[in-house]
């Protein structure tokens, strides 16, 4: 388990991490989501004890990261971001490296070699240098120097950067594999990466948490309203006028042509679905309709809305 | 000290799978054979202080080139961030740094032996103890330069300016007793003990003295507690 209390972090005067605080769960998969410059890396920085916070602390399992920094690094597997390796080495030296540091030798290390080869996919580069491997396999090769040791907690900033879509899916399914036993914190700045991936997610701007739950619970505690395009042929101004009168509930937005047909852009609130009544008013204004498709609240508009609410101001 | 040897072994695997070591090895055999050669039979003199003469010398500017890549390439390739959060104290992270360059100067020294067969099959009355003891002091003079090149490395990100820097502070130290004429008289007791040369030339006169050996731990000491610091301020940035 980790808990983040009241974490923050400035550079000089650039306040990256403004008093943050959230607790991860062992068996979690979550999902860390920011745009570029958040204040995603610093607080996972912070958490694997690459930087000292500001304020507060982060305690992980009872442990405090600033008096028990080396107990800590013990029980977590961290990839940083951009995933930087010693290309002068072999896959094996490096694995080899980092199995002496996290005092694995012998008999352990070659279970521990075998456990992550197949779990990394690395067979075929074992002997080579990290050099002469694709970006797809270096990617693999940092995690498996996450990994070696069998942590309970994986820290993976943006571990599926740079890769490409089979990678990707490759990768993405190794997460969810392990976060089944282990606790997974992974970042990102795709958001469907982050949808497809994990269970919980959080969404940090500018140092701060503006959201933090599961896929299903930020969707609904973001209501708004629901967009709604309907395309008609054969109506009259008049009828389109009088929608808005006849149904209340539905705004009228913008009205647009297209090839000779009408459309309208439609608002609705999501709990007061209006589709049925705006079907018999069509057929009773005698209109064809050849489109109507809802577009929900999406995960994309949510990040959008908390992301992008500031720059208008800006 | 299990993860020094890690670090230790993985430096000098990174000296010796890279051309690094051999160049520094062959020239470094080159330049001292050819200053020990050129006046060794000349002055028909069965001593090895021609060697122990310029192998300071060529340490000025071989040490730094040794160490420069110990941290500030970890800096660089952003491997510090993997260093650092893996469960490993910068001590020994340090350490076994300093150690595998100091290796790979003890290394050069060893090459240079060959100058002592030389030595014991054409000389007469060779004093064994000067050989020893000069052997002894330009290997903590080593010692003393590779901390000084591990803390350069460990001031910045660029590789050749943590060698700029190592040249730089390997000269003052150099330097320091050359210059006494230049010092004001109540100083020159001072800055002749801190000189490297001095204490070296004490002790291949073939005298042992514990004031040189502590000078020379405590300077090689001093400049590896630095660098942990230097370490440890990153992370409050």
């Amino acid at each position: 388990m980790i808990k983040v209390e009241n974490l923050s972090k400035f550079y000089g005067d650039v306040k990256a991490v403004k008093s943050i605080n959230f607790e991860l769960n062992d068996g979690e998969i979550v999902g860390f989501l920011g745009a570029n410059g958040a204040g995603k890396s610093t607080t996972l920085k912070v958490m694997t004890g690459y930087l000292t916070p500001t304020t507060g602390n982060v305690y992980v399992n009872d442990l405090d990261i600033q008096s028990n920094t080396l107990e800590i690094q013990k029980q977590i597997g961290y990839l940083p971001e951009l995933n930087p390796l010693y290309s002068e080495m072999r896959v094996y030296d490096l694995l080899e490296f980092t199995g002496n540091i996290r005092n694995i030798t012998g008999k352990a290390f070659k279970n521990s070699l075998a456990r992550v080869i197949e779990q990394c996919g690395l067979k075929g580069v074992i002997h080579r240098m990290v050099s002469e491997c694709s970006k797809g396999y270096k990617q693999r090769i940092g995690l498996a120097c996450a990994m070696i040791h069998d942590p309970k907690i994986l820290i993976l900033d943006e571990p599926v950067t740079g890769l490409d879509p089979n990678q990707i899916v490759e990768i993405r399914n190794l997460i969810k594999d392990l976060g089944t036993e282990k606790l997974v914190l992974m970042s990102s700045h795709i958001l469907q990466e982050i949808q497809a991936t994990v269970n919980r997610i959080i969404i940090i701007h500018k140092g701060e948490i503006v959201a933090d739950g599961t896929n299903e619970e930020l969707m609904s505690g973001f209501m708004g309203n629901t967009k709604l395009t309907l395309e008609i042929k054969n109506a009259e101004d008049s009828t389109v006028k009088a929608l808005t009168e006849k149904i209340p509930s539905i705004s009228l937005v913008d009205t647009t042509t297209r090839n000779g047909s009408q459309i309208l852009h439609l608002e609705y609130p999501k709990e007061k679905d209006p589709r049925e009544e705006l079907f018999q008013y069509a057929i009773d204004s005698n209109w064809v309709v050849t489109e109507m498709s809802p577009h929900s609240v999406n995960l994309e508009s949510i990040f959008r809305t908390l992301t992008m609410e500031d720059k208008a101001n800006a | 000290m299990r993860n020094l040897k890690a670090i230790y072994f993985k430096e000098m695997k990174s000296y010796f799978n890279s051309p690094m070591a051999y160049i520094f090895l062959v020239i470094f055999a080159v330049i001292t054979g050819y200053f020990f050669t050129r006046t060794f039979f000349l002055f028909n003199q069965s001593d090895m202080r021609s060697l122990f003469n310029i192998i300071p010398l060529v340490y000025l500017f071989f040490i730094p080139a040794i160490t420069m890549s110990l941290i500030a390439r970890e800096k660089n390739l952003g491997t510090m961030e993997v260093m650092v959060t893996l469960p490993l104290r910068d001590l020994d992270f340090v350490v076994g740094k300093f150690l595998a360059a100091l290796s790979l100067v003890l290394a050069g020294l060893l090459i240079s032996l060959v100058h002592f067969f030389t030595l014991t099959q054409v000389g007469t009355n060779i004093d064994y103890g000067a050989v020893f003891t000069g052997y002894l002091g330009i290997a903590l003079a080593g010692a003393v330069y590779s901390a000084v090149g591990t803390f350069a490395s460990s001031l910045t990100d660029n590789q050749v300016v943590a060698f700029i820097i190592g040249i730089f502070i390997v000269l003052i130290f150099f330097l320091m007793d050359k210059m006494l004429m230049f010092v004001p008289a109540a100083l020159t007791g001072i800055i002749q003990y801190l000189s490297v040369d001095y204490h070296l030339s004490n002790i291949s006169r073939g005298v042992i003295d514990s004031r040189n050996l502590i000078y020379f731990a405590s300077v090689v000491g001093l400049f590896l507690f630095m660098t942990v610091r230097m370490l440890e301020i990153r992370r409050w940035k």
